[in-house]
């Protein structure tokens, strides 16, 4: 989920200059602006025209500060970006500092891009790294006496021969002034992997201390003097309310209250919303209460979960409707001839993001600058959002980030940022909006429901020859294409991730069917992807940590796993034979080498380590499940094999142990890596057994902790999680350790008890449902 | 109204004038600007707000200040000793525990809290003192691993 908004900022660099000049202070290293007259890497340092993408400073005692524009949102992505540069540069890891750079409070306004995870920009930081070591060797063999290329970097210091100089002291002389054009730059050697000394090794995470003693600042942390604080009041549906009268005699009795803003917003994003303000935060909770507004409300308020699913498996059933993304063979004919063909469909409910801190704001107007201090995913996106809320140019609206508590996607979508600045705007105060917990699930951009229905076909020797399979789902990038058209202004732009995958299969938002693209071998294969109309009348979907594989994958694997025991084949043996590498799944030179051969090999890896085809005891079943995160050409491999034991009596789930095996490619930080495929794991367990939500009547049904039912620490099964170590380029690991657990555990309970659960989550009542069925 | 609530707070005394009913998160936070303990579902279910009220691990967010006069309050800011870092502390960062971080000041001061009761806690005892503080992120195998590795200096010294 980081390509879509990285890449143009990526290609843009691969056309700039990189600078590197002293200053007064130190010296700095940075990718020059586009256009404007070219001056020497000194001055355009001195007068600031740089981008502030990537860049970094090294003061007079070697000390290297470098700046991180992407926010921090518990995957360490500063120290995995830091590590590649330090790497390149030669520098003692105890000489590196990271700085969560605001880009806007030194630098006026920028842009700050989105988060563009390592797989985006491995080359790129490593040639940039490069260039900086290149340009201290060459400062350090001058002032040694000698040439560049008789001299090597090593340790923060330029040897050359039996002498060296430290790169303080390089930055003490103040004589660096050194540009690279891009060609330069792309050409430079990026180290073999033998020679590196800093990628690949676990050390702390730079971000880790101030987590432990309550000083890392999140955006609910943010404060100013004569601030106001906000709740919003919520609206009885997410989309489609419009206030009809508001009666505020009760919250006035509040102590503190200041007031309401009905929100009057030219983005579209908060129709209908109101907030309530007031000297402190308790006074704005109650009187949010207090406040009685009464709504016109639209059709949506008569919606619920099983209309959205009905609606869904209606469209699955048209095969007119949706999008084509995979078209091989000819599914058609291969069904019409088949000997027998073979149905089923699983379902997953609503799910939420739930991130500890809830959405929150602080606005605050300063001459002439509105300054929006929050964490969000998605700076460009919202940025030019909150200007046309507030009518203003885009220019005067700086964000400041800060760490995040939670992302999961739940912040690329920040309309709680609209509802601060508006009632700012409105109250002529700094106002600090914090959602309660109910407001942050009521108002959240939920995972959609989904349904999918999967037909496969098989010849008269039983072999399976093909699989039609078709996805209906609200679509997230579909809701950004939404506000574009209500007018979200030009610098947004959004419109238009959508893509046509098959010529003139249709426009498909990608993060709602990659997975169904995997890598086995079908003669015949067809995936439709198909928006839910109703769904997006309802609520607007947002992307949920391993985002379309999440679910996509839950049908995939769950029915591979149904064939192969309709067929009284292993499903290991039955996978490995598909994963054969053959045409198209032979992968790319690039992030996909080796293609279906790597998931074959976590697969064997997994069965290897969990002892596949150990006799279990009775009610106790090994499932597995192989799979990629989180695109074809980035993938992440993975395989699970999960132990599950199910009671018949209560239908109780327990999933004993979970074996895990990842391949993705390098791991910069074998321990962050690691990191996060525990909590990635984790989340899968969760998203299959703990959360899932409803909507009814238009609402979001579980507005807290004590309806929805993230799992806890008394729910942690073993955890066995190996990663495959090699020097491929590196992907990603936010997210694809979620994507095979679900199936893994519905295809370990169908081992256990005979009994096969397609919808998500497996709760007991559906085993106790199907147990009676058996 | 503009009742006054004194007590102790990480072991200087102070005084709101916050309406009594106000819970003892927001108090904490707006008032004296400790900002490490954390809001999260105001219901007393996540265990973010978690501090310390008499030695006993409290949910703050559901607190009011008004039941606090004369107690001892102490937040993930008054954990230390003033010049080391609380053992916890320390193997959090040794053990890269945090994620977001966001749930961490409330999994150390329940952490904590167990450890005074229970210098070396089984599995289950870990569990069921822990189980009232959600991780979002999941960390739960380091945060698991880090109170043991407490819990194992301590019985062995």
């Amino acid at each position: 989920m980081n390509k879509m908004h990285t890449s143009d900022s990526a290609l843009s660099l691969s056309r700039r200059k990189f600078l590197i000049g002293s200053t007064g202070t130190g010296l700095v290293m940075a990718f020059g602006l586009m256009g404007g007259q070219s001056l020497e890497a000194r001055e355009e340092i001195a007068e600031r025209r740089f981008a502030p993408t990537i860049w970094w400073e090294m003061d007079a005692d070697g000390i290297l500060h470098i700046n991180i524009i992407k926010v921090e949102m518990g995957h360490h992505i500063g120290t995995a970006q830091a590590r590649i540069v330090a790497d390149e540069l030669e520098i003692n890891w105890a000489d590196v500092r990271i700085i969560h750079a605001d880009s806007a409070t030194k630098w006026g306004m920028q842009e700050t891009g989105g988060s563009t995870g390592l797989f985006a920009s491995f080359n790129r930081m490593s040639q940039v790294g490069a260039a900086g070591r290149i340009a201290l060797i060459e400062a350090g063999a001058k002032m040694l006496g000698g040439k560049p290329e008789d001299a090597r970097a090593e340790a923060s210091k330029v040897i050359l021969g039996n002498r060296s100089v430290s790169y303080a002291d390089i930055v003490r002389s103040g004589k660096l002034n050194r540009t690279f054009t891009p060609q330069e730059l792309s050409k430079l050697p990026i180290k073999a992997p033998s020679e590196r000394r800093l990628i690949g090794v676990s050390g702390p995470q730079l971000d880790i201390r101030s987590k432990t003693d309550g000083s890392a600042k999140f955006g609910i942390d943010a404060a100013v003097p004569g601030m106001i604080y906000a709740r919003p009041k919520a609206p009885p549906t997410r989309l489609g309310s419009e206030v009809v009268s508001v009666d505020e005699s009760d919250a006035r009795k509040v102590d503190g209250y200041v007031g309401y803003v009905i929100m009057d917003d030219p983005s579209g994003l908060t129709p209908g919303w109101v907030t309530v303000a007031a000297e402190t935060y308790w006074g704005a909770v109650q009187a949010a209460d207090a406040l009685h507004v009464e709504w016109k409300t639209g059709p949506q308020v008569h919606t619920g979960e099983a209309e959205l699913q009905a609606e869904a498996l209606r469209l699955c059933a048209d095969p007119k409707a949706g999008s084509m993304w995979v078209k091989e063979g000819d599914i058609d004919k291969a069904i019409a001839g088949a000997a027998k063909t073979m149905d089923a469909r699983y379902t997953t409910t609503t799910a939420l993001h739930f991130t500890l801190e809830p959405a929150n704001t602080l606005a605050v107007f300063e001459d002439g600058i509105w300054n929006i201090h929050m964490g969000t995913q998605w700076q460009s996106l919202i940025r030019p959002i909150i200007a046309k809320a507030l009518d203003v140019p885009i220019d005067n609206v700086v964000l400041r980030t800060y760490y995040l508590g939670g992302g999961f996607g739940r912040r690329l979508w920040s309309d709680y940022a609209v509802l601060a600045a508006l009632t700012a705007k409105k109250l002529g105060r700094p106002v600090k909006l914090v959602f309660t917990r109910p407001d942050d699930t009521q108002l959240d951009c939920v995972r959609s429901p989904t349904v999918q229905t999967l037909k496969a076909a098989f010849d008269e020797k039983g072999t399976l020859t093909g699989i039609d399979h078709a996805a209906a789902a609200a679509w997230p990038l579909e809701a950004t294409d939404r506000g574009a058209k209500a007018g979200w202004p030009e610098g947004v732009k959004p419109p238009s991730y959508m893509r046509e995958n098959i010529k003139d299969g249709g426009k498909v938002d990608r993060y709602s069917i990659a997975g169904a693209d995997h890598w086995y071998t079908l003669p015949h294969h067809r995936v439709r992807a198909i928006l839910n109309e109703m769904a997006h009348q309802t609520f607007v979907p947002g992307f949920l940590r391993s985002v379309g594989p999440g679910w996509v994958t839950w049908a995939t694997e769950s029915f591979f796993d149904e064939i192969a025991h309709a067929q009284g084949k292993d499903p290991a043996a039955f996978r490995l034979a598909m994963l054969d590498a053959a045409g198209k799944n032979a992968g790319d030179q690039h992030a996909s080498v080796g293609g279906a051969k790597r998931q074959a090999a976590v697969l064997k890896r997994a069965m290897e380590k969990a002892g596949w085809g150990t006799p279990m005891p009775r009610y106790t079943g090994l499932g597995l499940a192989s799979a990629f995160g989180q695109e074809r050409d980035m993938p992440t491999w993975t395989a699970c094999v999960a132990r599950v034991r199910v009671d018949p009596t209560t239908g109780a789930i327990h999933v004993e142990k979970l074996t895990h095996v990842l391949d993705c490619g390098t791991r910069v930080d074998p321990d962050g890596a690691l990191a996060q495929a525990e909590g990635g794991t984790l989340w899968g367990v969760s998203l299959a057994l703990h959360e899932g939500s409803s909507f009814d009547k238009g609402r979001v049904t579980t507005l807290n902790l004590d309806t929805y039912t993230p799992l806890r620490m008394s729910d942690v099964p073993e955890l066995d999680i190996e990663f495959i170590d090699n020097t491929e380029f590196p992907t990603g690991m936010g997210e694809p350790p979620v994507v095979a657990i679900a199936p893994a555990i519905g295809n370990a309970i169908f081992a256990a008890a005979g009994i096969r659960l397609r919808d998500l989550p497996m709760r007991p009542e559906h085993v106790l449902r199907a147990l009676r069925q058996v | 109204m503009a009742n006054t609530v004194a007590f102790m707070l990480n072991g200087r005394r102070v005084s709101s004038q916050a309406p009594a009913d106000t819970p003892l998160l927001w108090v904490i936070r707006d008032e004296f600007a400790l900002t490490g303990t954390k809001f999260g579902c105001g219901i007393a279910q996540c265990g973010a707000c978690t501090v310390h009220i008499n030695g006993q691990p409290t949910r703050a967010c559901v607190l009011p200040v008004g039941a606090v006069v004369d107690a001892e309050v102490v937040t993930i800011e008054g954990l230390a000793a003033s010049d080391a870092p609380h053992p916890l502390q320390q193997a959090w960062i040794e053990e890269q525990v945090p994620q977001c971080g966001y749930c961490q000041s409330g999994q150390i001061m329940s952490a904590a809290a167990l450890l005074r009761e229970n210098p070396n806690p089984s599995d289950e005892q870990i569990n069921e003192a822990m189980n009232g503080n959600l991780c979002r992120c999941m960390a739960y195998v380091r945060i698991k691993r880090a109170i043991k590795k407490v819990a194992h200096a301590t019985t062995r010294s």
